[in-house]
């Protein structure tokens, strides 16, 4: 094929388009965190998961070491049953705990891991027994709120 | 009441079949020239000059201004609720999703689609299709296909210029002008953009308008009336029939690709 001056202007065009795709890729998206990385998954019940979705971190120490792979209802036991899908390269004891945070205020759920103490380590399939619920903002008011009422009514029977 | 006649009725009814069925037929050749098309490459090559070199301009300069105001509307809106540090996040969602596609193929189809289907349509009018037939060149894998296969290739292309344009747009408004925090712009950016998810659909979007933009703008210039006044209309079907489909395309993909 004979050579052109078009060529260079067309190899130019599509290397700015190249590198705008690259752009958008590694500089405004998460390809650089992708983990490309094999997991091995592991499951928890939990009695409330909140706003927790599907692909939200699980993060250990702040650190993120994996993902929420699905969220089922379990019907049997009216519980969430969530699988996580850890990193292989980090291990964790088999009494590790699990409890659902949020980043910030209003930010995003995410699962937190916190290490036992246990000479084993989890392998893919086992289920993480002990959990803690999501904080939902509304059971939290109502506690306050009873709290409250039966302070005050024990007050008022107090000074009778 | 001339179209409630049954007669008139029917016509208008199979001539509309009828072209429907040309347009189909003319893409299924299309497709079927790709493969001896791409082997002479150097036609292709010229397309995607002429199509996709001269509208850089024009789509740098548009992604650029999106951006600037998507960076101060935005941040007016987020400061309400004390969210600005998520100012990169709705540029970049914005524009990697729904913004950079539809407005790079708007803009394609008035840059580049008018002037494919002006040119085809002035090659029919001048009988040089015709004279191609003549030679035993087949006019679709000569004139057709490159054309085609340029616009496919661009539009991708320009669309990410378009996105990763407008994203530097929205980061000069949002951090070099009104202060947000740079960091705080780059890491919602990144934390909430999936590159799979939202880039990735977005250039398939992008190459669903590519291929509908260019065969209509083919299709019309082909078809159309070998007058000076056929060329014309022609022209202007091209542009308003390629911009409303990308509309409808745009809605009938963000549905499929967006809203499980």
């Amino acid at each position: 094929m004979q050579r052109s001056k078009n060529d260079v202007w067309v190899g130019l065009f599509v290397l700015i388009g190249l590198v705008a795709v690259f752009f958008l890729a590694l500089k405004s998206a998460n390809l650089l965190q992708y983990s490309w990385s094999k997991d091995y998954t592991v499951t928890a019940k939990f009695d409330n998961i909140g706003g927790l979705k599907q692909g939200a971190a699980v993060k250990s120490a702040g650190v993120v070491v994996g993902r929420v792979a699905s969220i089922q209802f379990d019907d049997e036991s009216y519980q969430a049953k969530v699988s996580l899908a850890l990193q292989n390269k980090y291990a964790f004891p088999k009494d590790s705990s699990l409890k659902i945070l949020t980043s910030g205020l209003l930010g995003e759920q995410y699962v937190g891991i916190l290490a036992g103490a246990d000479e084993k380590n989890l392998v893919a399939g086992d289920n993480i027994g002990s959990t803690q619920s999501a904080v939902v903002l509304e059971n939290l008011i109502s506690q306050f709120l009873y709290s409250k009422a039966e302070d005050s009514s024990t007050a008022k029977s107090g000074t009778k | 009441m001339i179209f409630l006649h049954p007669a008139e009725l029917g016509y208008v009814v199979r001539k509309k079949l009828a072209d429907w069925g040309y347009g189909a037929r003319l893409f299924a050749q299309l497709a079927m020239l790709s493969v001896a098309c791409l082997k002479r490459f150097s036609l292709v090559r010229d397309q995607i000059h002429f199509l996709g070199n001269y509208s850089l301009a024009i789509i740098t300069v548009s992604g650029l201004f999106v951006g600037f105001v998507l960076g101060l509307q935005g941040y007016y809106t987020l400061q309400r609720y004390g969210a600005a540090d998520a100012l990169g996040l709705l540029v970049a969602l914005s524009l990697v999703r729904e913004l950079g596609p539809v407005v790079a193929a708007l803009l394609f189809a008035g840059r580049a689609g008018a002037s494919i289907t002006a040119e085809i349509g002035l090659m029919r009018a001048g009988e040089q299709l015709t004279a191609l037939e003549m030679m035993a060149v087949d006019p679709k894998l000569r004139v057709l296909a490159p054309r085609f296969w340029g616009g496919i290739i661009a539009l991708p292309l320009l669309t990410a210029v378009f996105s990763a344009v407008g994203i530097l747009g929205g980061y000069a408004v949002g951090v070099l002008l009104i202060g947000v925090d740079a960091g705080a712009f780059w890491s919602q950016m990144q934390s909430g953009v999936d590159v799979f998810k939202d880039v990735g659909n977005g250039m398939i979007k992008s190459l669903v308008f590519g291929i509908a933009v260019t065969f209509i703008a083919l299709l019309q210039g082909y078809v159309a009336k070998p007058t000076p006044d056929g060329v014309a209309s022609a022209t202007t079907r091209s542009v308003v029939i390629s911009s409303l489909s990308v509309l409808g395309l745009d809605f009938i993909l963000t549905v499929m690709m967006f809203s499980i």
